[in-house]
């Protein structure tokens, strides 16, 4: 059994769940399938995505990370923020704006600050997580990484987080969560979060040398810059063996008010 | 109305401007010196323009812009009017930009031009620190340089639209201990404030608490540790800064 903590819709407190291994989930003494259950986000910091962390990725551009614009390769850590308009929680729609045939998926896992972390060190930067969640980091497909993708991953809805925080205790070594991103239940990508260039410990060492994680802050360690495509009326899950698993349909803007169908 | 947050006796105080000093709710008025300035807001989404001055956009040898440059920053970067900023020692080039920031006081989406101003809450100044030597061309400009603890001052007061007939049309400067080192007005903006409002509608929703910075004209220079900084936008207010250096910093920090 794991400790999770989850806020349903309609409830605004964050609220102690049971999770068993098969995803069921107790819920005021009684078990429920998780999908069953209206979840509403499970985290209110603010969310920071890491670009060309896994392994590979930068590399991919070849030549071009030598020429302008980007000149050479980044020495820090290329963090982004992922605003509050692009919060939703399991289940919510993610829209699809007019004149976009197909979304990028961007499944991984958000790694939730358990305390104030500032110039923390690689060796302690561990037990300043306080639990793990599932995230898919929506973009419009783009491949200029030069400026700061506003646009591209933004908008409303582009940022599906849950369906609960899993408290840290129950993942021993992150380096061994696997993220697969399913495209109407069938696998499209399988990521390691092994294979990092700069190693989960690493990166929040890394980053808290410059700016402060508070309790509740959500840090993404890796996202792949060419997963797979979904497009209106497909079903994206993300699955992470251990975490949990985040399911969004994908639904043309114009029927969708504030992650809900119209 | 000229509101402010601040802490004083122990406690976070809603409070007004009353002949240049500070009014709590309860009516007790006080020196600027007696309380402690937290930022009049505390921001939702958090969005800056970069290179929206003409000047300031050739000053760093870019080209005019066809959409606005915007980035965004984190909670962990606010602080208030005489904060008090960390400068690292190792950083060759740090600078000051002083900006109009805009609030947002309604949730909107696709918000027409024409309509923009009905959507402001209320004005502050903004002093939106970089550090050059951090600058990298990735997403750039990257957080390292522009989202550092501290380093973007908002303040002292948050105005009410209402008392800010044009926002379009104000002066803004800079000085180092005294003296004037940077100078402008809003109507050199490329992009103004209803074109902004109208831009980030248009793909993604804005609501209250979420806040614009309208980037800087030209005139940035480096500061140093013990340098007071003041930003300053005419009618909206007049914001104050310290920088600290590794020493003043380092010396009160433990493992």
């Amino acid at each position: 059994m794991s400790i999770a903590l989850a806020r349903l819709r309609g409830s605004a407190p964050l609220r102690r769940v049971e999770i068993d291994p098969a995803g069921r989930v107790q819920l005021d003494g009684q078990w429920r399938a998780g999908a069953e259950i209206a979840w509403d986000v499970p985290t209110s910091g603010g969310v920071y995505g890491t670009l060309h962390n896994f392994r590979g990725a930068l590399e991919a551009l070849g030549n071009a990370i030598h020429e302008p614009p980007y000149v050479a390769p980044p020495k820090a850590p290329v963090l982004y923020v992922k605003p509050a308009n692009t919060w939703i929680g399991y289940g919510s729609a993610i829209p699809v704006p007019a004149g976009v045939p197909a979304l990028r998926m961007g499944g991984t896992v958000g790694i939730v600050i358990g305390r104030a972390a500032s110039r923390v060190s690689e060796a302690q930067a561990l037990s300043f997580i306080g639990g793990y969640t599932v995230v898919n980091d929506v973009s419009v497909p783009h491949d200029n990484f030069y400026r700061p993708a506003i646009r591209e991953k933004c908008r409303d809805g582009f940022c599906p987080i849950g369906p609960w925080v899993l408290a840290a205790e129950h993942v021993k070594d992150p380096a061994a969560l696997t993220v697969r991103t399913l495209v109407n239940g069938k696998l499209q990508l399988e990521k390691s979060l092994g294979e990092l260039v700069r190693s989960i410990p690493r990166l929040i060492a890394d980053v808290t040398a410059f700016m402060t994680l508070a309790e509740g802050d959500v840090l993404l360690p890796a996202v792949s810059e060419t997963g797979p495509l979904a497009s209106a009326g497909d079903t994206v899950a993300i699955e992470v063996a251990g975490v949990g698993r985040l399911e969004n349909p994908l639904v043309n803007q114009a029927e969708v008010i504030a992650g809900e169908l119209r | 109305m000229k509101r402010a947050r601040v802490a004083y006796a122990g406690a976070v105080h809603a409070a007004t401007e009353f002949e240049g000093r500070v009014r709590l709710a309860d009516g007790r008025v006080l020196d600027e010196s007696q309380v402690v300035w937290l930022p009049p807001i505390q921001p939702r989404t958090i969005f800056a323009v970069g290179l929206n001055y003409a000047d300031h956009a050739k000053e760093l040898a870019f080209g005019a812009q066809k959409a606005p440059l915007v980035f965004l920053k984190g909670a962990n970067t606010i602080a208030g009017h005489r904060a008090k900023t960390w400068r690292p020692g190792d950083a060759a080039y740090m600078h000051y930009e002083c900006e109009l920031a805009v609030v947002i006081g309604r949730y909107g989406r696709k918000i027409p031009r024409d309509q923009a101003y009905d959507y402001v809450a209320g004005y502050t100044v903004a002093n939106d620190y970089a550090i050059r030597d951090y600058l990298e061309n990735y997403y750039r400009p990257n957080l390292r340089v522009k989202n550092r603890d501290g380093a973007t001052l908002l303040g002292p007061w948050l105005v009410d639209a209402a008392d800010v007939p044009n926002p379009m049309n104000l002066d803004l400067r800079t000085s180092i201990n005294g003296k004037q080192t940077q100078k402008g007005s809003t109507r050199d903006m490329i992009f103004d404030v209803p074109f902004l409002i109208e831009y980030l509608s248009e793909f993604m929703t804005l609501a209250p608490g979420d806040i614009i910075l309208t980037g800087t004209p030209e005139g940035v220079v480096d500061v140093q540790p013990g340098d007071e900084v003041v930003t300053e936008v005419d009618g909206i207010g007049r914001l104050t800064n310290f920088l600290i250096g590794d020493d003043a910093f380092a010396s009160q920090a433990r493992a």
